[in-house]
Order: structure tokens, then C-alpha cells, then sequence
């Protein structure tokens, strides 16, 4: 099990009533996906906020960065980098800056 | 002694106004939902307490809020609206087939009997529905299936089902209005629909007065006159008295006719109340004058209401949801701006006073008199 560290956009803080970074516990391969779906487990109002509830697709104005790189267009079944998996580094959920 | 709660939504979060029965002095709350757009916020009339919420973004999509304590706390419920079955397609701006997308709810009405029964109005237009107080919802698929579906194209705004009406007699009669298809009602409690656009004259679409196509942008029923209905039409005030078999134009002797709200006196059936805004292009009052036009002949002669109200530079516009009135024994009249200010006239529209200046663009406002 691997305690990852996922920073959340304020609106989705607000949502969810949780700070702007909160752990997860993950089993198995840490990815976009198995850490969106312990996020969404863990803050059930975010359902349907970060990825479509149904098909599990980002929604398009959603970013996911770590270490510095845009994991967006990775496969969400792709391991995220090891400093994620460690808690060295969080991943980042962030709304794309798109007007007002 | 009663007192009035006004649900505002707005660009960028919700405000609970309240005030005792004199409407004199307010209690502001808010913003709830801060940052998130709140398209509309209704109360159950069952359980003045029960309050449904559209809370939406464009980022982080759809989600609906329910509050069991007038509007203090508040929880998410359920926003998964998938359409029923195959959804199909409608026509684009271009007249090409494009696929129904759910994008957000533009509308809640909460049950006449039922505080966990609510509808949901939204875009691309379809009708959804809940009756386990907005955990899940299905879509009333008989109104998007009924066979013009694939005709229908959105307005400017998008193609949003912004109008429900309950019928207080028939349980099973429903109306709804969707910009830019037209309004629909149904007989059954939903599973039909025909549209009921008769007498609509829309001189800028192919056809000016085809079944569907007509970009309504709001309707209004009194509750003692469930077979009479009064539209804001893009251009055009309309009204019925057979249900929305046949419309009749009831602009009179407006400066202009095209608007967004409309709505009914509590007390007088034939008492209406329209913002008139200079054009579809133009969305802003005429010579800068906010007015109310206020009939009491049901349409067709009009008073300018501007007590109170600001009479040059207001380019202001008051959208389609953004008007109510409560039900206290002399009946006030509100109405939310885009520049931020909600009006109320606690005497029917004799005179008004901004409760508040400078909130985030209106996009709705409901009351709730509460005994």
C-alpha cells in the first residue's frame, strides 16, 4: 500500500471540504488511474469532477502534472513517476487556465 | 410573522437573502459555492427546508447540491445524467447532426407533493428526474424521443431546457420550454409530449411558423389558471388559455418585446410583469432606463414600473431566471441583474429598492414565503 499525496484545485477543495493536498492510500500499481479512483473513493463529491463518471475520461479542461511534467495525455494506466509513488513528490490535479 | 427567503444564483456562487415580512431589511448569506456557477436554486414547496441546487463549471463539470435546513448546510447528490438509451443527435448551428451532450442543468423544480421528487431542465435539452431527493436521475426520454428531437437546434445560449411547469391540478400535465426548439407538454406524466407552439411567429427561422424551432425563453403560470400561460419569446410576449394549443401575442404597447422573464402576480392572474430589453443584439435596456412593465389586463397594455429603479447608464440585462414573486399578502416582486443587483418591490412593483449592489452576475432568483 502506497500513501500518495494528490494537490487539488481550490474549487474542488471547496467541493470536498479537504485541504489543498490530502493522501490516499493506493494498492497496487500507482497510476492516474488507481489514484483518481482512491481520490474519488475518498471525496465521493468529486465524482464526475475530474473524470467522466461513466467512461473515466479526464475532463478536457483537467491537467494532471508531476515532477514537473505534464502526465495529461499519459495513459492512466501508465505508473506515475517514482517520486509520486514514494511521497516524495504529490500529483497534481489542476484546472487548465482558461479565462475567468 | 411570514418571512421571505430569496435563492440567488449567480456567476460565481449562491447568496440566501432573507428578510421578514416588511421585505425592509435583509440578511445577506453567502457566497455558497464559492467561484462555481449557480445556474438555479429552488425550494420544495413541500419542505420549504428541501432546496435544490445547480451548482456547475466549466472545468470541473456538473454537480447538484441539496439542502435540508433552508439553505445553511449543504450536501452533494447525485450528477450522473446520462441520457436514456442511444442519444442520438440534434442539429448544430451549421444545420449538421451533432450528438446529444450532457453539458449542465440550467433548471430544478422540486415536486408540488413530494420534497424527494425534483426535475431537472438541462443542455442539450432534455428533461431528468429524481425521486430520491437528487441521488440518482433518469431522464424523461419521451420528450427528447418524441420524433422532433433530431430538428432541434440550440439558441445562443446553448440548447437548454430553462422552463418546468407543474401543473397544480393535473398531476400528470407537465410544460417545458427549451431555447431553440420550442415548449412541450405533456398529458401523461411524461412518457408523451407534443410540442404546443401554435401561434408562434418567429420571422428568423426558415419556416416562421413551424412546429418546433421557436426560441422561447421563458414561461409563467398562475397556480389558480393552470390552463393559461404566459411566454417571453425571443421577440414577443405570448400567452394561452387553452393549455398552449394556441398562443396569442400579447405584446400591446411594449417599447420593445423582446426580453428574458416574465412572470405572474400571486394574487392576480392577470397581473404580469416583463423587463423589456432593447434587442437580441443589443442586451441591455432601452436609453439606459431599468423598467419593469407591469400589465393587469393579461397582456397587451403595458405600465412602465422605474420607482427606485436606476432611469440612465444601466446596461444592465435580466436573464431568463432571474425574476419571482412571493405569495405575502401584498405581493412582492423581485428580480436579479447581470450587474450584480437583486430588486425587490414589496408592493407589487410600485416601487423598488436594490437589497444588494455588487454581486456576481444574477442568473437566478427564487422565493420562498415562508409562514
Amino acid at each position: 500500500m502506497a500513501t500518495i499525496r494528490v494537490e487539488l484545485p481550490a474549487s474542488l477543495c471547496l467541493l470536498a471540504s479537504v485541504p489543498h493536498e490530502i493522501a490516499v492510500e493506493v494498492a497496487g500499481a500507482v497510476t492516474q488511474r488507481s489514484v483518481l479512483d482512491a481520490v474519488e473513493a475518498a471525496c465521493p463529491q468529486l465524482l464526475g469532477t475530474i473524470r467522466d463518471q461513466t467512461t473515466k475520461v479526464r475532463r478536457p479542461f483537467i491537467r494532471f502534472f508531476a515532477c514537473e511534467e505534464d502526465l495529461s495525455h499519459e495513459s492512466p494506466d501508465e505508473v506515475l513517476p517514482e517520486a509520486v509513488v514514494s511521497g516524495r513528490a504529490a500529483f497534481l490535479v489542476i484546472g487548465a487556465i482558461a479565462g475567468g | 410573522m411570514s418571512q421571505v427567503r430569496l435563492l440567488v444564483g449567480t456567476k460565481k456562487g449562491a447568496f440566501v437573502l432573507t428578510a421578514d415580512g416588511k421585505r425592509k431589511d435583509w440578511k445577506v448569506s453567502g457566497p455558497h459555492f464559492a467561484g462555481w456557477e449557480m445556474y438555479h436554486l429552488k425550494g420544495s414547496p413541500v419542505d420549504p427546508n428541501r432546496i435544490y441546487a445547480s451548482q456547475s463549471s466549466g472545468w470541473f463539470g456538473q454537480v447538484m447540491q441539496r439542502s435540508d435546513d433552508g439553505g445553511t448546510t449543504w450536501a452533494a447528490v447525485g450528477n450522473k445524467f446520462e441520457y436514456h438509451g442511444v442519444p442520438g443527435t440534434h442539429q448544430w448551428y451549421d444545420g449538421t447532426a451533432h450528438p446529444w451532450e450532457f453539458k449542465r442543468v440550467w433548471h430544478v423544480e422540486p415536486s408540488l407533493t413530494d420534497a424527494d421528487t425534483v426535475y431537472a431542465g438541462v443542455e442539450d435539452a432534455a428533461l431528468f428526474k429524481s425521486t430520491d431527493a437528487g441521488a440518482t436521475w433518469a431522464e424523461v426520454s419521451g420528450l427528447r424521443k418524441h420524433g422532433t428531437g433530431p430538428a432541434w437546434q440550440p439558441g445562443a445560449g446553448g440548447m437548454c431546457l430553462h422552463s418546468i411547469i407543474l401543473d397544480p391540478v393535473d398531476p400528470l400535465r407537465i410544460y417545458i420550454a427549451i431555447s431553440a426548439a420550442g415548449a412541450f407538454r405533456t398529458d401523461d406524466g411524461g412518457a408523451t409530449w407534443k410540442p404546443i407552439n401554435k401561434g408562434l411567429y418567429s420571422k428568423y427561422i426558415p419556416d416562421p411558423t413551424a412546429e418546433v424551432g421557436h426560441c422561447v425563453h421563458h414561461i409563467a403560470m398562475h397556480p389558480e389558471r393552470p390552463g393559461t400561460l404566459f411566454m417571453q419569446k425571443h421577440w414577443d410576449v405570448m400567452r394561452t388559455d387553452d393549455a398552449g394549443d394556441s398562443w396569442q401575442k400579447i405584446s400591446g404597447d411594449l417599447p420593445t418585446d423582446f426580453g428574458f422573464v416574465i412572470d405572474v402576480h400571486a394574487h392576480e392572474p392577470e397581473t404580469l410583469y416583463v423587463v423589456p430589453i432593447k434587442s437580441d443584439s443589443e442586451h441591455f435596456p432601452l436609453d439606459g432606463k431599468l423598467q419593469v412593465f407591469r400589465s393587469r389586463a393579461g397582456g397587451n397594455e403595458w405600465e412602465p414600473l422605474t420607482k427606485g429603479l436606476p432611469q440612465s447608464n444601466c446596461y444592465v440585462n435580466v436573464l431568463r431566471d432571474a425574476m419571482t414573486v412571493d405569495r405575502m399578502d401584498e405581493c412582492g416582486v423581485y428580480f436579479g441583474t447581470t450587474g450584480g443587483q437583486v430588486y425587490c418591490s414589496p408592493d407589487g412593483g410600485d416601487s423598488w429598492e436594490a437589497i444588494v449592489h455588487d454581486l456576481p452576475a444574477v442568473l437566478s432568483v427564487e422565493v420562498q414565503t415562508i409562514a
